[in-house]
C-alpha cells in the first residue's frame, strides 16, 4: 500500500456578493476543512448531499481551482496550487470526468480532436492503462489510432471522431468524457458521476472497464456519485459529505452495515427499491428516519443561524470516523 | 378523469446528418392519461430525448423532419410555428431538461430565470420575490436568498437541476416532461423531489413522462413503463407486471444489468456489442437480436409485424424471439423454452 494523494485541512471558500453594488457580503464554505489520504489502486467513494463540495474538492485536486487554504500532495511532492501542479506535468497523472458531460466537451470541436486533445499534450503511451511511465509519442498516426481504441473502450463507433458533440446523446456523451479521461494514462481519476446518464447495461461496461484498468495498472479513482448501489460495489472506502465537511468516513462495509451518522442513516433509508409492492412501505421508513434526524441532530450538528455545521470526526475503530459531539460514544 | 392529456401516434424524427436524412425514432405511439405517470427507460442513444423535444417542439426544423401526431389534450402539436408553441411551452407543459446548465441563461441570476417563467404564465403575479424563494425552497434549496442572487455556474450541478425543477414546476403544468431529473441529486433530496413532483401532479391532475435510467426510482414511481431500443418501444407494461413478467429479451439484459445485488469481485452483466449507427437501422427487425451472439441469423434477420403484440392486459412486446428462447442471458447460448 502506498500513499498517492493526500489532502490536509482542505479548505475552498468562494465569495457571495449581494446589494445593489455587488459587493462581497459573505462566503460560501464549500469546502471547509476536509482531509483524505489516496492510497494507489484503490477506489474511494464521496457521497453526499447535493451542494455539499464534492465536485469542488475534485476542481481542485485536478487543478482546476485553487484552495482556500490547506495542502495536497501527490507522490510527496507538494501540489496545492495550480501552478505547482502544472510545473510538474500533474495532469499526465490525474485526470476528471466532468458531472456535465455536456458542456465540458467544446461544442465546436469534433469528437476526434476532443479525445486527442491530452494526447498532443502529453503524448500517446507505448500502451492503454494506467500509470505507464515508459516512452510517449507524438506521431499523428499513434495518436488517431489511440483515439479510435479509445472509443472502443466506451463502446462508441469509429465513426464518431467526425461528429460534434450535439449530435450525441446525454449518455453517450458522457462516455466520450470517460475516454477523454483514460487518455493519458493516469494513476488518478476522479470521476465526477460518470455513470449517471447511462443505462444499466452500458454503465455495466464501463464501470467493468474501470475495475479492470484498476486490476491491470493499479489506477486509483476518486468516485463521486449519488447512486449508492454503484458506489457500494466500487469503492474500498467511502467518505460522506455534508455542509462542506466530512460527517463519516470508513469502508464501504462500515458505512453500509453499521452507519453511525444521522446524515448517512437517513441517506441510506432514501435509497429507492426495485420492489414495487414496497412502494409505501419505503415512504413511511423515510418519514421515520426524516423525523428521527429532526430530533437528534443537535448532537451531530453545531447550529450556527440557519447553517449547520458538522463535528469534528472522533474515530471509533482504526478504519472508521464519524463526526458526533465530543463525548456522545 | 380517464382522459389522454398526451396521445402520440407513429412519432417518426430524422435528423440531418451529413446531408442525409437518417432515423432516430421510428414510428412511436404513447399516451399518457391524465393523472398517470409514464416511465421511459431504456438504452442510451435509443431516442428518449429525442421524443421529449419533439413533444416540446425544440428540434431544429431545418435539421429535422418530425412526422406523425402528437396531441395535447386533442390538440395537434406537429407543425405548429414557434409562436404557437409558445402557448404549451413553459406553461400547459413543463419541462426538466436532462441538462440543466444549457437550458439555463449563463449571464442570468437565478432568481431573475425563475421570476422570468413565472410572468410568462402570469404578468401581474404578485410578490415574485417570494414567490420565487418558496419555489426555491419547494426543490430543497437551504438558503434560496443567496441562490437567487448567485449565477448557473454558482451552483452546484444537482441545485442546477433543482432551479431547472422549479422552474418546470412554476406554473403547475398539465404534462410533465422530466428527462433524468434526479441524476445529481442525492438519494434524499431525490425523494423529496419526487413527492414534489407527485404532489403537482395530484393538485392538477397531471400526466407525467418520466425519462430515467434509474429503475428504482422506475420502481417507485411509474404506473406504466415503456421500453426503448433503437428508435422503438419494445415492451410496454405496468410497473409491477413489467418487473415481475418482463418478455423481451432487451428488458430482460436490462434488468440483470443492475448492480445492487453484485458483489463486488463479481463482473457485471453487460449487453456485448453496440447499438447500429442510425442509417444502418432497418426497423422492420427486432434489432436488438444483432447483440445476441448465438442466435441463427434467420432469427436476427426475420422480418416481424409492425405493432406490438398484446400479451396481457396493458401488456405489449415487440418481436417473436422472445416466444422461443428463455433470454436469461444473452451474452451465452439461450434455452429454447
Ligand atoms: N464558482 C462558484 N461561486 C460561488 N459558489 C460556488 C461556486 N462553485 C460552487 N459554489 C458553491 O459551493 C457549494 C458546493 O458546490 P459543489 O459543486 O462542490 O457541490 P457538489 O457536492 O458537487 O453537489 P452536487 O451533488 O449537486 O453536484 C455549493 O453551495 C455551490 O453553490
Ligand atoms: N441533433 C442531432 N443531430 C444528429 N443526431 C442526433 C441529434 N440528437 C440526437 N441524435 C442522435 O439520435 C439518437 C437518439 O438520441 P437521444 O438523445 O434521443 O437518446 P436518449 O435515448 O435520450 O439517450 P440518453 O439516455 O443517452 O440520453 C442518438 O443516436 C443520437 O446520437
Ligand atoms: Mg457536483
Ligand atoms: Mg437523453
Amino acid at each position: 500500500m502506498s500513499e498517492l494523494v493526500k489532502i490536509e485541512n482542505l479548505k475552498v471558500y468562494y465569495p457571495i456578493k449581494s446589494g445593489f453594488f455587488d459587493r462581497v457580503t459573505d462566503n460560501v464554505k464549500a469546502v471547509d476543512d476536509v482531509s483524505l489520504t489516496i492510497e494507489t489502486g484503490k477506489t474511494y467513494g464521496l457521497v453526499g448531499e447535493s451542494g455539499s463540495g464534492k465536485t469542488t474538492i475534485g476542481k481542485v485536486l485536478v487543478g482546476l481551482e485553487n484552495p482556500t487554504s490547506g495542502k495536497i500532495s501527490f507522490e510527496g511532492q507538494v501540489v496545492t496550487t495550480i501552478k505547482q501542479k502544472k510545473a510538474i506535468n500533474y495532469n499526465k497523472d490525474v485526470q476528471m470526468i466532468f458531472q456535465d458531460s455536456q458542456s465540458s466537451l467544446n461544442p465546436r470541436k469534433t469528437i476526434g480532436d476532443i479525445i486527442s486533445e491530452p494526447l498532443r499534450s502529453f503524448g500517446v503511451p507505448g500502451k492503454i492503462g494506467a500509470g505507464y511511465d515508459g516512452q510517449r509519442s507524438f506521431e499523428q498516426d499513434k495518436i488517431n489510432a489511440r483515439v479510435l481504441e479509445l472509443l472502443d473502450i466506451v463502446g462508441l463507433p469509429a465513426r464518431t471522431v467526425t461528429q460534434y458533440p450535439f449530435q450525441f446523446s446525454g449518455g453517450q456523451r458522457q462516455r466520450i468524457g470517460v475516454a477523454r479521461a483514460l487518455a493519458t494514462n493516469p494513476k488518478l481519476i476522479v470521476a465526477d458521476e460518470p455513470v449517471s446518464a447511462l443505462d444499466l447495461s452500458v454503465q455495466a461496461q464501463v464501470l467493468n472497464f474501470m475495475k479492470k484498468i484498476q486490476r491491470d495498472y493499479n489506477i486509483s479513482f476518486l468516485f463521486i456519485s449519488h447512486d449508492l448501489g454503484v458506489v457500494r460495489y466500487m469503492t474500498d472506502n467511502i467518505a460522506i459529505m455534508h455542509n462542506g465537511r466530512f460527517v463519516e468516513i470508513g469502508t464501504t462495509e462500515d458505512i453500509f452495515d453499521n452507519a453511525k451518522h444521522i446524515f448517512t442513516k437517513r441517506l441510506l433509508s432514501a435509497i429507492p427499491s426495485l420492489d414495487v409492492k414496497k412502494r409505501e412501505e419505503n415512504r413511511a421508513e423515510r418519514k421515520r428516519v426524516e423525523r428521527e434526524f429532526v430530533q437528534y441532530k443537535n448532537d451531530y450538528y453545531q447550529q450556527i443561524g440557519s447553517y449547520m455545521r458538522a463535528y469534528d470526526l472522533e474515530s471509533i475503530s482504526e478504519t472508521h470516523f464519524v463526526a458526533i459531539k465530543k463525548g456522545e460514544n | 378523469m380517464n382522459e389522454k392529456i398526451l396521445d402520440s401516434k407513429n412519432v417518426s424524427v430524422s435528423f440531418r446528418i451529413n446531408g442525409e436524412l437518417q432515423t432516430a425514432l421510428h414510428k412511436i405511439s404513447v399516451s399518457i392519461k391524465r393523472g398517470e405517470v409514464l416511465a421511459l427507460v431504456g438504452e442510451s442513444g435509443s431516442g428518449k430525448s429525442t421524443l421529449a423535444m419533439s413533444i416540446m417542439g425544440l428540434h431544429n426544423a431545418e435539421q429535422t423532419e418530425v412526422t406523425g401526431s402528437i396531441t395535447l389534450d386533442g390538440h395537434e402539436l406537429i407543425g405548429l410555428t414557434e409562436r404557437q408553441f409558445d402557448q404549451y411551452r413553459g406553461v400547459r407543459v413543463g419541462m426538466i431538461f436532462q441538462d440543466p446548465l444549457s437550458s439555463l441563461n449563463p449571464l442570468m441570476k437565478i432568481g431573475e430565470q425563475i421570476s422570468e417563467a413565472i410572468v410568462v404564465h402570469d404578468k401581474n403575479a404578485p410578490n415574485l420575490k417570494g414567490h420565487v424563494q418558496r419555489l426555491l425552497t419547494d426543490v430543497g434549496i437551504i438558503n434560496p436568498k443567496r441562490v437567487a442572487q448567485q449565477y448557473p455556474h454558482e451552483l452546484s450541478g444537482g441545485m442546477r437541476q433543482r432551479v431547472m425543477i422549479a422552474i418546470a414546476l412554476s406554473n403547475e403544468p398539465d404534462l410533465i416532461i422530466a428527462d433524468e431529473p434526479t441524476t445529481a441529486l442525492d438519494a434524499t433530496i431525490q425523494a423529496q423531489i419526487l413527492d414534489l413532483i407527485k404532489e403537482i401532479q395530484l393538485k392538477k391532475n397531471a400526466g407525467i413522462l418520466l425519462i430515467t435510467h434509474d429503475l428504482g426510482v422506475v420502481a417507485e414511481t411509474a404506473d406504466t413503463v415503456a421500453v426503448m431500443y433503437a428508435g422503438q418501444i419494445v415492451e410496454q407494461a405496468d410497473v409491477e407486471e413489467l418487473f415481475a413478467n418482463p418478455k423481451h429479451p432487451y428488458t430482460r439484459s436490462l434488468l440483470r444489468a443492475d448492480p445492487s445485488n453484485v458483489s463486488p469481485g463479481e463482473e457485471l452483466y453487460a449487453i456485448s456489442g453496440t447499438v447500429p449507427a442510425l442509417k444502418d437501422m432497418d426497423h422492420s427487425k427486432d434489432l436488438f437480436l444483432q447483440r445476441i451472439p448465438w442466435l441463427s441469423d434467420d432469427v436476427v434477420n426475420a422480418t416481424i409485424d409492425e405493432e406490438l403484440e398484446v400479451v396481457g392486459d396493458n401488456h405489449f412486446v415487440r418481436g417473436n424471439a422472445w416466444k422461443t428462447f428463455e433470454f436469461l442471458d444473452v451474452t451465452e447460448k439461450g434455452h429454447a423454452k
